[in-house]
């Protein structure tokens, strides 16, 4: 059911031949972006509809990756939203913007051509207050609607605000220490919009219940005695549910057992990262790129520092990470990317019903990776690894611990013995025994052929990835389409699905352990060729300046592709703390999918269809 | 034949309850168990699963582990100055941590009003600590370090959790026990196991006494220099050369100090059970 195919090279001109030709077509309405550091065009507001089916339909950039706003309050007065497009066949990005003013911000939804906006128009509305006309659900997304103003604004001050970037002078040389709460009490900090009704909160009615799950449903029918129909009903799912994967509300619209419509509620996880990025400096945003999704925090790191090396690189004195530290990089990663999919495809199978014996299999080897993760890195999860310009530190020579809490035991392995078993021996065998435990099981089947299909077409045009995109057959990984670090020079294929459905996302999976194995194979050796070489260019700054300009830097992470789009503006000289820090999370793009591919599912499936799109809430909330 | 997948899957199930217990079965219930075993289950060839029944068993974290940081002073025996602070109070942590937990109140001189290269006060909010490690990475004087001491939960977080500089100072030879070969790499960077500041003001006294020999010395200057330069390198083997010595009253140290550790744990552990 799966085959493999090679990601043809890009055919179709760069990005700056795209730009030539939307500026002789659309004479006025399109002009280069000339502030330094920065790339792609900017597109008047009125035009961006018809600029737009231009760069998807004769351009071929049919992948919208990322869209975000920008606000340039102070520095221009202005809002801007930045998008990213890509060509499903690979190849670098056409970077478009459109400028708003930022007291009436009013910008054409995209969502009509390019699905994918959807929730990054409706975040981009919540968070910069920017009107989308023509978005068919424009509300908030991640605040609830009794948050008062658009939190991303840069005059927007958070509750226990403190100033505007760190350090914060107040912790040396006069550190008295005290506690943010004890000034700024809990209650006091607190506003609601002027025309928000607080005692609506009390109100317990079915009829509020339901009229605040914007789906649809028709309360009066439903109530009515004599209507002989059908009941509609609607069930609630979440956010404290064990199916979710974290605090993740659906509220299904039912008819029956089926599926009539399907609204994903989330943010109960969000604490504005972005905002916490914007006042952190470039190397404090390292550790909190752990914290978004957490079982793979090697690769957001390894995403985070490409975009600010990307960045460093447009400055003077830059040199590229060695070549030893790009070799661990991407050992980190592939080695990531194997604990995800042990993690994500045991807990889809428990949620189809094979309970916690797989997962708890498939645990058993992630541990032994965490092991290694923690031996070198520090920590098992908050890996918080890797630097520009490097990583944290060499691999250690032993896997060892030494005792110091009571009961302690002790364990002692040289590190490259522990790698090399893990990677040539055990977990080979350990993925041939799961394949014989379950691969052809006859439940499993049951559940997942021809389930939640998701058609090619729509998986580009909702700008699903991952797994999720590669599972309905579009051989799109970023590894071969927009190739970063050493991955050029490593042999492995991009296994796909053909029918998209629950069962091809699963093989998908499976199948993409065995290609990282393939590739940590042949790191090995390059492993032990580098041994003893530098891990680090220069040394460590704690406070590097980073030129003006901008940087979209993207990985493939386990669950999708990871985008970092960095901003650095405001000072000539370089910057410490950046203009705008934005993800590009693809556990919060994927779930543009799970409304389309529940439909007409069974109530149970909706449970499997969520678990084969692998979400970790902490990156879909932020 | 319908039904065959799910029987082999039965057949790995059964093979991993056996492979779980087989060891155990084969050592008596963990009746006469050697040492070593822990650690090969544990491993790479390990078979089966493999947990830890904590709190009675825990496994011992690796080195690099990093829980809440504490401040290195000087061990209690130290011949110049005992229990004195590594931290210069130079600020670099608390500009480097990402929640800013950590506040520096840096010491003044009371007499001149001049800053001193010594903390007057230290806290680090635990409650926000996200355990980074950029601490300790960024410190240039290698006074702050990650402790590896995990089990820290308490029933009231506003009394306990703000830890100032006496409850984050442990030993020197503390932090050799928990963390040997980065201790001993640390050292080799600044040139022997003390004080960076302690080095380098000890290089100056050796590279003074060499200007002053030379300048006695009433020979023409290119060999003194000569001399100067074979002098200093004996001068950096002496720095590092007490290390052995040290490590092996370290090793005697710190067996001691796992000692009372223990002990006072376990009558913690006593005084709570009544
Ligand atoms: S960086 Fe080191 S020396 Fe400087 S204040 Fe912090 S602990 Fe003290
Ligand atoms: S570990 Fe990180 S968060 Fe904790 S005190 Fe050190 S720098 Fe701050």
């Amino acid at each position: 059911m799966v085959d493999y195919e090679v990601q043809a090279p890009p055919t179709t001109g760069s990005a700056q031949d795209a730009a030539a030709y939307l500026k002789a077509k659309f004479p006025g309405a399109v002009s280069d972006d000339t502030r330094p550091g920065f790339q792609g065009v900017i597109v008047e507001a009125g035009k961006l509809t018809e600029v737009a089916q231009a760069i998807r339909d004769e351009l071929g950039y049919n992948y919208l990756s990322s869209a975000t706003a920008v606000d340039y309050h102070g520095a221009g007065d202005h809002m801007e939203m930045v998008y990213h497009a890509y060509r499903i066949s690979g190849g670098g990005a056409l970077n478009f913007k459109v400028q708003t003013d930022r007291e009436k911000p009013v910008i054409p939804s995209l969502v009509s051509l390019y699905p994918g906006a959807d929730f990054q128009e409706r975040e981009a509305y919540d968070l910069y207050g920017i009107h989308f006309s023509g978005h068919p659900n424009l509300k908030r997304i991640l605040m609830w609607e009794g948050f008062e103003g658009h939190p991303m604004r840069k005059d927007w001050k958070e509750a226990y605000y403190e100033g505007e970037a760190k350090p914060f002078d107040s912790r040396w040389p006069s550190g008295w220490v005290h506690r943010a709460e004890e000034k700024n009490i809990y209650g006091s900090n607190v506003r609601y919009p002027a025309d928000f009704d607080l005692s609506k909160l009390a109100d317990r009615s079915d009829e509020a219940v339901y009229s605040s799950a914007s789906i649809g449903v028709d309360y009066q029918r439903m109530t009515d005695p004599d209507d002989i129909r059908t009941d509609q009903l609607v069930v609630n799912m979440g956010p404290h549910h064990p199916s979710t994967h974290g605090v993740f509300r659906m509220v299904l619209k039912l008819d029956g057992e089926t599926i009539t419509g399907l609204e994903p509620v989330m943010g109960y996880l969000h604490r504005n990262h972005e905002k916490i990025g914007e006042r952190n400096t470039y190397l404090h945003n390292i550790p909190f790129t752990d914290r978004l999704d957490y079982i793979s925090s090697m690769g957001n790191n390894f995403g985070y520092v490409m975009a600010v090396e990307q960045l460093m690189a447009l400055g003077a004195r830059y040199t590229a990470p060695t070549y030893r530290s790009e070799v661990i990089r991407v050992l980190m990663a592939e080695l990531t990317r194997i604990v995800n999919h042990l993690w994500s495809i045991g807990f889809f199978l428990n949620d189809i019903g094979a309970f916690f014996t797989p997962m708890l299999y498939a645990n058993a080897e992630r541990e032994k990776i965490l092991d290694f993760f923690e031996a070198t890195a520090g920590s098992r999860l908050m890996c918080n690894y890797m630097r520009f310009g490097g990583v944290f530190k060499d691999l250690p020579e032993r896997i060892r611990s030494t005792a110091n809490l009571m009961n302690d035991k002790i364990r002692d392995y040289n590190t490259m013995e522990f790698l090399s078993d893990m990677i040539n021996e055990r977990l080979p065998r350990f993925l041939e025994e799961y394949d014989r435990y379950l691969t052809g099981n006859e439940i499993l089947l049951e559940r997942t052929v021809g389930q939640g299909v998701l058609s090619a077409q729509d998986a580009i045009a909702m700008s699903c990835a991952g797994p999720l995109l590669r599972g309905s057959g579009v051989a799109y990984d970023v590894r071969r389409a927009d190739p970063y670090s050493i991955y050029p020079e490593l042999d492995f294929d991009i296994p796909v699905g053909k029918q998209g459905d629950l069962f091809d996302r699963y093989k998908v999976r499976m199948d993409e352990m065995h290609e990282s194995l393939r590739i940590l194979r042949q790191l090995l050796p390059r492993l032990e060729q580098t041994k003893g070489e530098d891990i680090m260019v220069g040394t460590k700054a704690y406070s590097p300046r980073i030129p003006q300009g901008e940087a979209y830097g993207r990985v493939e992470n386990p669950k999708g592709e990871l985008g970092f789009y960095v901003v650095s503006w405001g000072d000539a000289k370089g910057t410490q703390n950046p203009w705008r820090y934005h993800v590009r999370a693809p556990s919060f793009i994927n779930l543009t999918a799970l409304g389309p591919m529940s439909v007409g599912q069974k109530v149970a499936d909706v449970v499997a269809i969520l678990g084969s799109i692998d979400i970790v809430l902490g990156e879909t909330d932020r | 034949m319908y039904g065959l997948g799910i029987l082999k899957g039965l057949g790995v199930t059964i093979r991993h309850f056996i492979d779980t217990y087989k060891n155990d079965v084969f050592y008596g219930f963990n009746k006469g168990k050697p040492a070593e075993e822990f650690g090969v289950r544990q491993g790479t060839k390990s078979e089966g699963i493999y947990t830890v029944q904590y709190p009675d068993e825990k496994v011992a974290v690796p080195e690099r582990f990093r829980f809440t940081p504490f401040l290195v002073v000087n061990d209690a025996d130290h011949p110049d100055a005992p229990g004195e602070d590594w931290c210069t109070s130079c600020g670099i942590c608390s500009k480097v941590c990402p929640p800013q937990c950590i506040w520096i109140v840096r010491g003044t001189d009371p007499a001149t009003g001049r800053p001193v290269p010594q903390p007057e006060a230290f806290f680090i909010d635990i409650d926000i600590c996200m355990n980074c490690g950029f601490c300790a990475e960024f410190c240039p004087f290698d006074a702050i370090k990650m402790d590896h001491d995990y089990e820290m939960s308490n029933y009231d977080r506003t009394s306990v959790n703000i830890h100032d500089k006496e409850r984050l100072s442990k030993p020197f030879s503390y932090y050799r026990s928990i963390a040997p070969t980065t201790a001993e790499e640390e050292a080799d960077a600044r040139g022997g196991w003390e004080h960076t500041d302690v080095i380098k003001e000890k290089k100056k006294a050796e590279a003074a006494a060499a200007k002053a020999a030379a300048a006695a010395a009433p020979k023409p200057a290119a060999v003194p220099v000569a001399e100067a330069t074979a002098d200093a390198a004996p001068v950096a083997e002496a720095v590092t050369a007490p290390a052995p010595e040290a490590s092996a009253d370290d090793e005697e140290q710190k067996k001691a100090e796992r000692l009372a550790k223990r002990e006072a744990a376990l009558a913690r552990k006593k005084a709570k059970g009544e």
